[in-house]
C-alpha cells in the first residue's frame, strides 16, 4: 500500500515568472504548504486575492503530527469549504480515562453542549486535514481562483523593502525571484524566514521533548482517550493515547529534557513501553514513531512590515491542549480579511496591526493554559508535586476534584478583550457573545447560525429587520434577520438573554465587532469603520 | 482585605483544634503533608469563590520573622 505521505500532491513545475525578464510582482505570497499555509491561500483565493504558495517539500506532512482539530477549526474549515471532508474522516470520542500511577483514578463523558453544528473537536491525522486543504485549493483553481502551490521552490533569501519583499527561490531548475506586496510566513517553529530575517523568538517558558508514535490495532480496541499522570511505564511523566482514523492509535510518551533521542527512538525501547500501556495481550504494528521536541514561546512582534508571521512560525506551545495547530488556523482566519481591505485600499495598513495585538494576544493566552497544564503534569517543586498528588488521589473519590485535574485544556477560540476593532457593547446582553468573542453557533431554521456568516460583514438583527445588502464607503455589509419566531432557545439564550431585541455587527472571522439593543446607521457606520482601522468616515 | 475572613468564625475552636491534631496524630511527615493539601483543596471547595480564595491566600502570608527575637 502506498503511504499518502509518500505521494507527490505538488510536484515542481516550471512557471513562468521563472522566464520573466524582472520578478512578477504578486499580492500575496505565502512561504509554507503544512495546513496554516494552505488555509491561508484558501482564505484568501476564495475572496479573489491572488496568492502563490511556496514549498521546498512537494508531500503532506509524514506521520500523524497535529491530530487534534478543535470545534473553532471546523468552523474555520467550513467557511474554508472543506469542513465536511474533515468531519466525515475524523474520530470523535466522549469517553475519557485518567489514570494516576498504576491506577485508573476516574473516567469522564465530555458530553459537549447542545445546539452547534460541529463536535467539540475531531481526531484526525495532519496529512488528512494536508490532503484536504489541497483538494480544495485544486477545487478552486477548477473554479477559476488565483491560487497557485509551487512545490520544490525553497525560498534562500529575502530583501525587504517598503512597499514590497524581493524573494529569491531556488528551484530544481536554478534560481528566481519573485516581489510580494505582502509575505506571509507559515514555515513552522524552525521558521526559515523568521531566520533569515534575523529576528527573535523570545520568551522562552519552558521546553520538552515527546516521543509519539502510530500503531495500528490488531484487534478491537476501544474508541477512548486515555491519559496517565506519573504511570509505572513513564515515572514523573505524562502518556497519552488517542484514537485516530483507519484503526491508527496514537501515542504520546512525555520524555523530560535530558534525553538521548537516538536511544529512545529505537523500537526495542519503545515497543517494551507500549506493552506496558497497552497490556501484555494487546497485539499491534507499531507505524511511525518520532521525537516531538518543543519550546513554548512566540515571536515579540508577528508583523514585520509587509512579512507577517502565522501558525508556529509566530508561536509554539506544548502539545496540552492541541493548542498548535489550532491557533494557527485563527491566525490565518484573523488575517485574511484584513489582508484582502489593505490590498482592495478599503482599509489603512495600520488594520493588519490589529492582527498582531489580536494575535499575540491569543498566543499569550496559549502560552499561559499549556504552562498551567505542564506546572500539573510535570510538578516542578516538592509542594507542587503534593498538590498535583493531592488532586489525583481526591479525584478518584471525589467530583468536586475534577476540573482541577489539568491534562491540558482543549483550545477554544480567543476573545480578543481589549481589541481596537471592538465597538459598542451592550452589558446585560449574554457575556460569551460580547464584542471581541467569536459567534457562537446555534440552530437556524435547517441549518445553522454559522453557515450564514460566510467572509462578508454581517448585520445580524435578532428580531429586528435588517435590509439584505449595505454597503458603506466600498465594504459592505450582508444584512440578516431573524424573525422574532425564528428565534431558537439557543439563540435567544446565546445572544439576547433578556432582551428582546438586538443587533450584532460581526466580521469577516465570526468574530462580534459591536453590538447594540438598537441602532442607527451613524453607529452602525461608526463601528464598521472602527472594525476595519479605522479609514471609513 | 475584607474583615469576614479573619474574624472569629469557628463554632467549637477547640474541638476543631483537637479534631485537626488527632487526624494527623498517626501520620508520617509524608503522609501529613498529603493529608494537609487534600483538606486545603476540600476546604477551598467548600469556599468556591476565587475572590474570597485570594484573600485567604494573602492572609496566610503573616510575618513570622519580626516577632522573634534571635
Amino acid at each position: 500500500m502506498t503511504k499518502l505521505f509518500e505521494v507527490p500532491l505538488y510536484p515542481y513545475k516550471r512557471t513562468a515568472d521563472q522566464d520573466a525578464p524582472a520578478p512578477v510582482r504578486h499580492p500575496v505570497v505565502i512561504i509554507g504548504a503544512g495546513p496554516v499555509g494552505l488555509a491561508m491561500a484558501i482564505d484568501l483565493a476564495q475572496a479573489n486575492v491572488p496568492v502563490v504558495v511556496l514549498d521546498d517539500n512537494d508531500k503532506v506532512s509524514v506521520g500523524s503530527r497535529a491530530i487534534c482539530f478543535s470545534k473553532r477549526s471546523l468552523e474555520i474549515f467550513d467557511r474554508l469549504g472543506c469542513g465536511d471532508e474533515m468531519v466525515d474522516k475524523g474520530v470523535v470520542w466522549n469517553l475519557g480515562k485518567v489514570h494516576f500511577g498504576d491506577r485508573q483514578v476516574y473516567n469522564f463523558n465530555l458530553l459537549p453542549e447542545d445546539g452547534h453544528k460541529r463536535p467539540a473537536f475531531i481526531n484526525l491525522q495532519q496529512y488528512y486535514c494536508e490532503l484536504y486543504l489541497v483538494e480544495r485549493i485544486r477545487a478552486l483553481q477548477t473554479e477559476g481562483k488565483p491560487v497557485e502551490i509551487r512545490g520544490g521552490n525553497r525560498v534562500e533569501n529575502l530583501h525587504c523593502y517598503d512597499d514590497h519583499t524581493l524573494v529569491t527561490i531556488e528551484t530544481p531548475e536554478g534560481a528566481y525571484n519573485l516581489e510580494a506586496d505582502w509575505l506571509v510566513a507559515c514555515d513552522g517553529a524552525g521558521s526559515p524566514t523568521r531566520r533569515m530575517l534575523d529576528l527573535d523568538f523570545v520568551g522562552r517558558v519552558f521546553e520538552d521533548n515527546f516521543l509519539i508514535a502510530d500503531v495500528i490495532m490488531k484487534a478491537d480496541f476501544p474508541t477512548e482517550r486515555w491519559f496517565w499522570f506519573d504511570p509505572p511505564f513513564n515515572k514523573d511523566q505524562s502518556a497519552l493515547l488517542h484514537k485516530q482514523p483507519d484503526g491508527v492509535w496514537r501515542i504520546d510518551l512525555q520524555l523530560g529534557w535530558d534525553i538521548d533521542k537516538e536511544k529512545e527512538k529505537k523500537p526495542e525501547n519503545v515497543i517494551p513501553r507500549l506493552k506496558q500501556m497497552l497490556g501484555d495481550d494487546v497485539e499491534f504494528d507499531l507505524e511511525w514513531v518520532s521525537i516531538y521536541t518543543f519550546q513554548c514561546r512566540r515571536m515579540e512582534e508577528f508583523r514585520h512590515g509587509r512579512v507577517i508571521f502565522a501558525g508556529d512560525a509566530a508561536h509554539q506551545v506544548s502539545p496540552f491542549g492541541a493548542r498548535g495547530a489550532n491557533s494557527g488556523f485563527q491566525d490565518v482566519d484573523n488575517l485574511g480579511w484584513k489582508l484582502k481591505l489593505v490590498l482592495d485600499g478599503k482599509a489603512p495598513e495600520t488594520l493588519l496591526d490589529s492582527y498582531s495585538f489580536e494575535r499575540e494576544h491569543g498566543a499569550d493566552e496559549n502560552i499561559l493554559q499549556s504552562s498551567r497544564s505542564t506546572d500539573f503534569i510535570t510538578p516542578k517543586s516538592e509542594m507542587s508535586r503534593i498538590f498535583r498528588d493531592a488532586v489525583l488521589d481526591l479525584s478518584e473519590h471525589y467530583e468536586f476534584a475534577r476540573p482541577l485535574v489539568n491534562s491540558g485544556r482543549l483550545s477554544v477560540p480567543c476573545t480578543y478583550d481589549g481589541s481596537p476593532l471592538n465597538g459598542p457593547d451592550v452589558s446585560s446582553l449574554p457575556q460569551r457573545t460580547r464584542p471581541g468573542s467569536t459567534v457562537v453557533d446555534a440552530p437556524l431554521g435547517e441549518d445553522w447560525l454559522l453557515d450564514h456568516l460566510t467572509g462578508e460583514f454581517v448585520l445580524l438583527g435578532l428580531g429586528v429587520d435588517i435590509p439584505s445588502d449595505n454597503e458603506i464607503n466600498g465594504v459592505s455589509l450582508t444584512g440578516i434577520t431573524i424573525g422574532r419566531e425564528n428565534i431558537s432557545p439557543e439563540l435567544r439564550d446565546r445572544y439576547l438573554g433578556n432582551a428582546a431585541a438586538a443587533i450584532y455587527l460581526i466580521r469577516p472571522d465570526q468574530h462580534v465587532a459591536a453590538r447594540w439593543l438598537d441602532c442607527d446607521q451613524t453607529e452602525i457606520g461608526a463601528a464598521l469603520a472602527k472594525a476595519i482601522g479605522g479609514k471609513v468616515q | 482585605m475584607s474583615e469576614s475572613v479573619t474574624t472569629p468564625n469557628l463554632e467549637a475552636p477547640d474541638a476543631f483544634y483537637a479534631d485537626l491534631l488527632s487526624a494527623h496524630e498517626k501520620l508520617g511527615k509524608e503522609e501529613s503533608d498529603a493529608f494537609n493539601a487534600r483538606l486545603i483543596l476540600l476546604m477551598a471547595n467548600r469556599i468556591g469563590d476565587l475572590g474570597e480564595l485570594r484573600q485567604l491566600l494573602e492572609a496566610a502570608k503573616v510575618d513570622r520573622v519580626s516577632k522573634q527575637q534571635y
